[in-house]
């Protein structure tokens, strides 16, 4: 049975610095119809003003001063547009390594990675960053643009010999669905029409693979539901509820449901949401809900439904290190997961994912942008799923003592590939 | 399928899936900050902010004030319905008054026609600092600007109230961190992820009340720039322009100097729902004189503090 409204897709653009990316988001946008009127003048009034051509597409998103300036990405743009069969959030993220922790940050909320590659360059080491981590932030399907086809003469063996490379390299990281296609996001050959100049290929647009990709969330797959707790409502006459977004599974009125780190077993007895009382709630609604238990539950707890998270003060995790200087064993930091927010220190480093060839080298420090393995021992127990079952209770971020600046992203566990 | 979870997916529409993430942001601001704060401008976009805040702290009340940062060129429509709305939920309302900064000698008097628009920021700066504000909730969309659309959904501002757009800070998942330092402060934009037309929708949806100036109504304009203003205190025809009574409903609300009117027969919210689905100009495009100003408009005001 069809459902009556469009589902939404979220999808980030990955790939090396100048590959394309920006210019296929504005490519896709303006031959769907995305853009209002105003919007497409001043697109191509400040293409004229910075004399780069009649249109420059990457200005579509690009819209600071130093991004057209510089004609370079800097930070994420998000885009919404919405065709006859779909509803999509675009992140168009900065492809340059110094800027990293934007494409994370854009990736980190995506369902499926738009990757970009320059045709005459192929995979370069940026383009390998990118793909692994979109794999480990949990990204499973791909759209490879292989862009800049007009560059090669619209070349066959040009676009397979990347098609090749690109196919290992997923395979190695585990994307379940990889669809490539030859484009030119500048003259627009199957972006979102088919092009004439690839009679040799027969797959689908870009527009059309976006469309068409099976690619809902898969937080929560393999697990129980997860109800951390923000905010506690106190109700007239004297109850509390307990206040936060569910994600994992669904819950309903009767559940059983285990509260942590206390461990206290509890019945659901009542459960609302924005719209008022209901008997059921489903994944990703801000609910309150009210417990069978008297308990002092607050703020950082989680209640939770079988299988249980594990409680813990000391485990491993895959990090994205973004802090301008190394990380390094015994470095103290906070840790923010879920709504609990707790002193933790670096226990151990065992090693950094070489992007080349995605082996672990031995090692004691993280530099900047580098993927590495760490065990991290908390102050307070944490209650943690694998990531891979759940990418709330799963993620977490470190944040620095003294500037408060966000320094890193952090996975629970580790990815089958590393 | 069994008919129950088909109930349920059919119960969590988009609209579900926005309220609920909004609300999660309003939450998650006041667990994290010591002194939050509301800017309220009457507008469609901060009645559905205020409307979402009341859901997310009910049935207790709003955990913090309401603020209007007031131009004194408002439109009275927008003013009665502010008095109405922030009454409605209890809230302490503050109003921090652009003519005090005025009259203070902190900025300098455009006169009774010019635009007190930019001015606002050092009001709305100061009554942050002076209040101890170390969060406000603002009612901001990405869809708006393509300044916007970079922003994060908790925005760091430094002790001078500037947006930095090379340094934001990382912000991954769901996990919003908002700790800052003293003399700094966050802006926090629940609604970063809707649209205009979701906006339309869900005050549909909800049956919300809003400002009379947003349903089409006859009323006197005349045309400057390309757009139609409203004539009253704020403007008056110069030579050469001719006053004209036409149907028109305005699709932002701001300074009546320069927020401009559509023409239009919308007077129900499905009737303007219907006209927004198939609108080819953009929101700010076709109505606000102060993003017309150069290519960067809304970002510059941005990095000087402006909402
Ligand atoms: N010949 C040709 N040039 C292209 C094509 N696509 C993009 N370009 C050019 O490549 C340059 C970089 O394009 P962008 O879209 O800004 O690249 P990007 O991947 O978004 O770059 P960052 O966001 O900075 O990582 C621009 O000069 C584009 O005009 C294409 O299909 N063919
Ligand atoms: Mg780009």
């Amino acid at each position: 049975m069809k459902l009556a409204h469009k589902d939404l897709l979220r999808l980030a653009t990955v790939g090396s610095v100048d590959d394309g990316k920006s210019t296929l988001i504005g490519r896709l946008l303006v031959d769907t119809r995305q853009l209002f009127d105003d919007q497409l003048d001043a697109v191509v009034a400040a293409s004229e003003k910075r004399g780069v051509g009649d249109l420059d597409l990457s200005f579509v998103t690009d819209g600071l001063r130093a991004e057209r300036e510089q004609g370079i990405t800097i930070d994420v743009a998000y885009r919404y547009a919405s065709t006859p069969s779909r509803k999509f959030i675009i992140a168009d993220c900065p492809g340059h390594v110094q800027y990293t922790r934007n494409m994370a940050t854009g990736a980190s909320t995506a369902d499926l990675a738009l990757v970009v590659l320059n045709v005459a360059h192929g995979l370069k080491e940026q383009s390998r960053r990118h793909l692994c981590i979109a794999a480990l932030l949990g990204v499973r399907s791909i759209v490879v643009a292989v862009n800049k086809m007009d560059e090669v003469n619209w070349s066959e063996s040009a676009y397979q010999g990347v098609v090749d490379e690109l196919d290992t390299l997923a395979n190695e990281l585990g994307f379940e669905s990889v669809i490539s296609i030859p484009v030119s996001a500048l003259l627009g050959d199957n972006v979102v029409d088919p092009s004439p100049n690839t009679p040799w290929f027969d797959g689908p647009t870009v527009l059309h693979a976006l469309e068409s990709s099976e690619a809902g969330s898969w937080s929560g797959a393999h697990g129980g539901a997860r109800l951390p707790i923000q905010w506690v409502l106190r109700q007239p006459g004297g109850g509390r509820t307990y206040a936060g977004m569910l994600n994992g599974a669904s819950l309903q009125v009767g559940d059983s449901v285990t509260l942590l780190p206390a461990n206290i077993e509890t019945t659901i007895t009542a459960i609302s949401s924005g719209s008022g009382a209901r008997d059921v709630a489903s994944t990703g609604l801000s609910i309150d809900v009210a417990l069978d238990a008297e308990t002092d539950a607050g703020r950082g707890d989680l209640i939770a439904t079988a299988p249980l998270p594990k409680v813990t003060k000391e485990f491993a995790a895959t990090i994205c290190w973004f802090g301008e200087a190394p990380l390094r064993v015994g470095q103290r930091l906070r840790l923010k997961h879920t709504s609990k927010v707790t002193p933790v220190r670096v226990h151990a480093l065992s090693g950094v994912v070489d992007i080349a060839t995605l082996a672990i080298d031995a090692n004691t420090m993280l530099q900047t942008n580098e993927i590495g393995l760490a065990t991290l021992q908390s102050a307070d127990a944490l209650v943690l799923d694998d990531y891979r079952d759940n990418r709330v209770s799963g993620s977490f971020v470190l944040i620095d003592e003294v500037t408060n600046a966000t320094v890193a992203a952090g996975m629970v566990g580790r990815a089958a590939f590393l | 399928m069994t008919t129950e979870t088909l109930q349920t997916l059919h119960m969590t529409d988009h609209l579900d899936l926005l309220e609920s993430h909004a609300i999660f942001i309003l939450r998650e601001v006041v667990a994290e900050c010591e002194r939050p704060v509301l800017l309220f401008s009457g507008g469609k976009d901060s009645a559905v902010l205020l409307h979402l805040a009341a859901k997310a702290f009910a049935p207790q009340q709003l955990p913090f004030p309401v603020m209007h940062i007031d131009t004194g060129q408002n439109f009275p429509e927008v003013l009665d319905y502010r008095d109405r709305a922030v009454e409605a939920t209890g809230a302490r309302l503050v109003v921090a008054k652009v003519q005090d900064s005025i009259d203070q000698g902190k900025v300098i008097d455009p006169g009774p026609m010019g635009s007190r628009n930019r001015l606002q920021t050092v009001t709305l700066l100061d009554a942050i600092t002076e209040n101890g504000f170390d969060a406000a909730f603002g009612g901001a969309r990405r869809d708006e600007d393509k300044a916007r659309a970079k922003e994060r959904i908790l925005s760091f501002r430094d002790a001078f109230g500037q947006w930095d757009p090379r340094q934001q800070r990382p912000e991954l998942w769901q996990l919003y961190q908002g700790k800052v330092n003293p003399g700094e402060h966050l802006r926090a934009f629940p609604l970063s992820d809707w649209t205009e037309l979701d906006i339309w929708q869900y005050i549909e949806r909800e049956q919300m009340d809003l400002p009379t100036i947003y349903f089409a109504h006859e009323r006197d304009v005349l045309l400057r720039d390309n757009m139609w203003l409203a004539v009253g205190p704020f403007v008056e025809a110069r030579s050469g322009e001719k006053i004209e009574r036409l149907s028109v409903r305005f699709r932002t609300v701001g300074d009546a100097n320069c927020t401009g009117a559509v023409l239009s027969e919308a007077r129900t919210l499905s009737q303007i729902i219907d006209e927004v689905s198939v609108a080819n100009v953009s929101e700010r495009g076709a109505t606000r004189a102060d993003d017309r100003f150069s290519e960067t408009a809304m970002e510059d005001r941005k990095r000087e503090g402006y909402f």
